[in-house]
């Protein structure tokens, strides 16, 4: 019914999807599986009509289309949940399931009474009791999804196109979910399904597409595949030579959690990071991991628990306190948090120590162009002068930055959230070379990274997190690219 | 969902939308009792003259107040009202003034379409450039205010150079109200009628919600939003109209500052100001509440310097009021909804 011939999509020079060839059958169920950054989110908005292919066409019917924007894709029968809801939250529940499809009555003027009885239908068919009137503001994710998939059933999709739907939703929800998804196909519906829960792909879903790295490794029916075959599929490369952790004995603890919960992100929390180790915290996408980082970095006040560095408890949402610990953090998104992007290289460089290398309050060029100097040139940013505003670098230049500015720091305790993402190899080896120099001089190192082979190359130990919840502690030597993902999808459990 | 809901449906229903009513109803309230306290002071403040001053007087603030409100709602402001009120009045002065004879709707619909030009102007660099609407309105309303001086060339149009029949239509009144009022009246039932039930008015709401969602609905966000600017400024050329009609004597000094006064009214008439949430009634009423305070206060017997304390004091007010209201809110939406986990 739907199916894509060759499609290549690229952001900038990174190559997310190529030569993607998927054909979605008439009253069949397609699960689209592989990691993190395998490029499937982009697959998605390519059929939702977000992204057009660079290269590659899409037929509908036999007949190729072309989608201007999300709206064609939907006038096409196209229906998408997204993995994180995208609802108005000032507006009704009702009209965010109608917008731009509204009822209407005479004068072209918007039926209210329709739309909410409508509303109500679907959910009474979904079998919820949510109210149609009450804003979107302050619904649980599970309940937005929920608003989401009432969206897509009231457009009489042709084809359904799910993204992570049920990271956020109870058993019972899911089996609800799944519920429609089967009425849907049963009645001659194509469906997407995207997840990194195989029981429920598995039980979902008559075929499987597996990605890695943006391209298609396999299409096969769910009948011939096993969960241990699928995993293969989706990590099965080469752990390249490119992540040289230098062996170091580990010290003293110096990084302690106890008990960390954040209620709705992450429940009780523990774990430990000793001098000249590197830890790694691995888990999907949505797993709580960015979130255990920020509130052990004072970010967030956790609900419970407590965060003790060097053997002394930080006090709760305290982020100078955090800093004056010891503790540094490079964010996950350096533009929007670890980068001011209009100043220069310099002054992000000394953005944390500037009162230290203030004299009488006032900070002087050549105090912050000597504390600069030092950092970048140990990690090597190139490109243009210490003046230039950061914009101009870049992304694996930025990231240096945002490295060097905590460094300067000299910190006992280094958090780095995915410190290599969406940048290029070389400057990945070098960043890697770095956090291993750091830990052998006896750095703690805590590492969120979703890429595999990263986390499996420069880790001491794997810690992985699952909805929420710490659920395996892998030393080196056991961790391997099956027991991390078992962990991570909870696969077999 | 392992639970039921802790509520039933029908009750949280009644509570929300109270709290959505109760946000008119409280201007409505605080302008009544603004009016009732004055009137027990003086009862001439309710004479027939002095109420037709403070309709009139609320007019041209009410209909910028609708432009501004719609501009708002899609999370952004347009701040070159007063320079094109300025601009619309002068070219209506000028343009009557050469030709006495012109139909009154003639003037009306010229003016309009100068104050629509001007506010395609703002939409298109704010849709074309990327640059905020804040950044963008600030520059025209220098800019749109400098055409209009260079036009004026220090030149004043006094009431005697106006044809008789448009300046009647400033003073007229039909059953006690005035002419203008009318035109007000028009316009916000239109407006309101627009945003609520039209399915592009409400796509200014959820503009103004989440921007990026809309995107990635596939709302033509630019599309909505320049027209959004095209509205406030033909509702502003409009009210350089009525302006002219009511005052007859036009340099090129009309309208200006008026822009901060419409926010105001626009704020304090409950439109959050990041957009998404709000009603052009509220709007009104907030201009009407402005109007009223400015000529309560001297027969209160306060003085008329503290006149802009106490109306800095009411957006101060009417802000921690939506927030009180906002978190009391979210509370009460969260308890309804925190089950199945």
């Amino acid at each position: 019914m739907l199916s894509l011939q060759r499609v290549s999509k690229s952001f900038d020079a990174v190559a997310a999807l190529r030569d993607i060839d998927l054909e979605l059958v008439a009253g069949e169920a397609h699960a689209l599986v592989g990691e993190n950054g395998a490029g499937k989110s982009t697959l998605v908005k390519i059929l939702a009509g977000v992204h057009p292919p660079d290269t590659g066409t899409i037929l509908l019917d036999g007949a190729p289309v072309t989608f201007a924007g999300p709206a064609d894709a939907r006038a096409a029968g196209i229906a998408v949940i997204y993995q994180e809801p995208t609802l108005f939250p000032d507006l009704s529940v009702a009209e965010n399931i109608f917008m731009g499809r509204q009822p209407r009555r005479s004068l072209r003027r918007i039926d209210t009474a329709a739309m909410r009885e409508r509303a109500a239908e679907l959910f009474a068919r979904l079998g919820v009791r949510l109210d149609p009137d009450r804003p979107a503001r302050g619904l649980s994710i599970a309940d937005q999804q929920l608003v989401e998939i009432a969206k897509a059933l009231s457009t009489n999709a042709r084809v359904l196109v799910m993204d992570e739907p049920t990271a956020a939703l109870s058993g019972v929800e899911v089996d609800r979910l799944f519920a429609v998804a089967r009425s849907l196909r049963d009645a001659g519906a194509a469906v997407l399904f995207i997840s990194h829960r195989f029981d429920e792909v598995f039980d979902l879903c008559e075929r499987i597409t597996v990605l890695r790295d943006g391209r298609k490794v396999d299409t096969a029916p769910a009948a011939e595949l096993t969960v241990d075959a699928v995993v293969r599929k989706m990590v099965g490369r080469d752990v390249a030579t490119l992540f040289p952790k230098l062996d170091s004995t580990a010290g003293d603890v110096r990084l302690d959690v106890r008990g960390l919960t954040r209620h709705g992100f992450f429940d009780d929390v523990s774990f430990q990071v000793r001098a000249g180790e590197i830890v790694a915290l691995a888990g999907l996408v949505g797993a709580g991991r960015s979130e255990v980082v920020r509130a052990v970095f004072g970010v967030d006040r956790p609900d419970a628990g407590q965060v003790r560095v060097d053997d002394k408890p930080l006090p709760p949402g305290d982020t100078p306190a955090a800093i004056a610990a010891g503790l540094a953090l490079v964010p996950e998104d350096r533009r929007q948090q670890g980068l001011v992007m209009e100043l220069s290289v310099e002054r992000n460089t000394t953005l944390p120590r500037r009162w230290a290398l203030s004299r009488l309050g006032l900070l002087f060029g050549g105090a912050e162009r000597r504390a600069s100097a030092t950092w970048t040139q140990r990690l090597q940013v190139k490109g243009g002068r210490p003046t230039d505003p950061v914009s101009t670098l870049s992304g694996g230049n930025q990231q240096k930055v945002v490295l060097a500015k905590w460094l300067s720091t000299k910190p006992r305790v280094l958090i780095v959230d995915e410190p290599t993402r969406g940048i290029d190899v070389g400057t990945k080896a070098e960043v890697h070379r770095l956090l291993s120099e750091l830990a052998a001089d006896g750095v703690a190192v805590l590492m969120v990274s979703s890429e595999l082979p990263e986390v499996l190359g420069m880790a001491d130990r794997v810690l992985v997190m699952r909805e929420g919840r710490l659920v395996a502690d892998i030393p080196r030597a056991g961790a391997d690219e099956e027991s991390v993902m078992v962990a991570a999808t909870g696969a077999g459990s | 969902m392992t639970a039921p809901a802790p509520t039933a449906p029908t009750e949280p229903t009644t509570a929300v939308h109270r709290v959505f009513v109760v946000r008119e109803l409280g201007i409505a309230l605080a302008l009544l009792l603004l009016v009732a306290v004055t009137f027990a002071t003086n009862t001439r403040f309710l004479s027939a003259q002095n109420v037709k001053d403070l309709l009139l007087g609320s007019t041209i603030l009410a209909i910028l107040a609708v432009g501004q409100a719609i501009v708002i709602i899609t999370r952004n402001v347009d701040l070159s009202v007063g320079s094109i009120l300025g601009l619309a009045a002068f070219a209506t002065g000028t343009m009557l003034q050469s030709a006495p004879g012109l139909p009154i709707p003639v003037a009306i619909v010229v003016g309009m379409a100068l104050g629509a030009a001007c506010g395609a102007v703002n939409g298109g660099l704010i849709a074309a450039a990327r640059v905020p609407a804040l950044v963008v309105t600030l520059g025209t309303l220098y800019v749109f205010r400098g055409i209009d001086y260079t036009w004026a060339t220090g030149r004043q149009i006094n009431a005697a150079d106006m044809p008789h029949g448009f300046l009647r239509m400033g003073n007229a009144s039909i059953l006690g109200v005035p002419v203008l009022a009318l035109f007000a009246v028009v316009v916000l039932v239109a407006a309101g009628l627009f945003l609520r039930s039209y399915r592009s008015g409400r796509e200014l709401y959820a503009i103004g919600s989440d921007p990026d969602a809309a995107r990635l609905y596939g709302i033509p966000v630019g599309r909505r939003v320049f027209w959004a600017f095209v509205t406030s400024g033909a509702l502003a050329g409009l009210a350089g109209v009525l302006h002219a009609a009511r005052f007859g004597t036009i340099d090129a000094n009309a309208g200006l500052g008026q822009e901060l006064n419409v926010v105001a009214a626009v704020v304090v008439g409950g439109v959050a100001i990041f957009g998404g949430s709000g009603s052009v009634y509220g709007a009104a009423l907030g201009a009407v509440l402005l109007t009223t305070i400015g000529s309560a206060l001297p027969v209160l017997g306060i003085n008329p310097f503290w006149q802009r304390a106490a109306v800095g004091a009411l957006i101060l007010a009417a802000i921690g009021l939506d927030r009180s209201l906002a978190v009391r809110m979210a509370r009460r939406l969260r308890g309804g909804s925190d089950r199945g986990r």
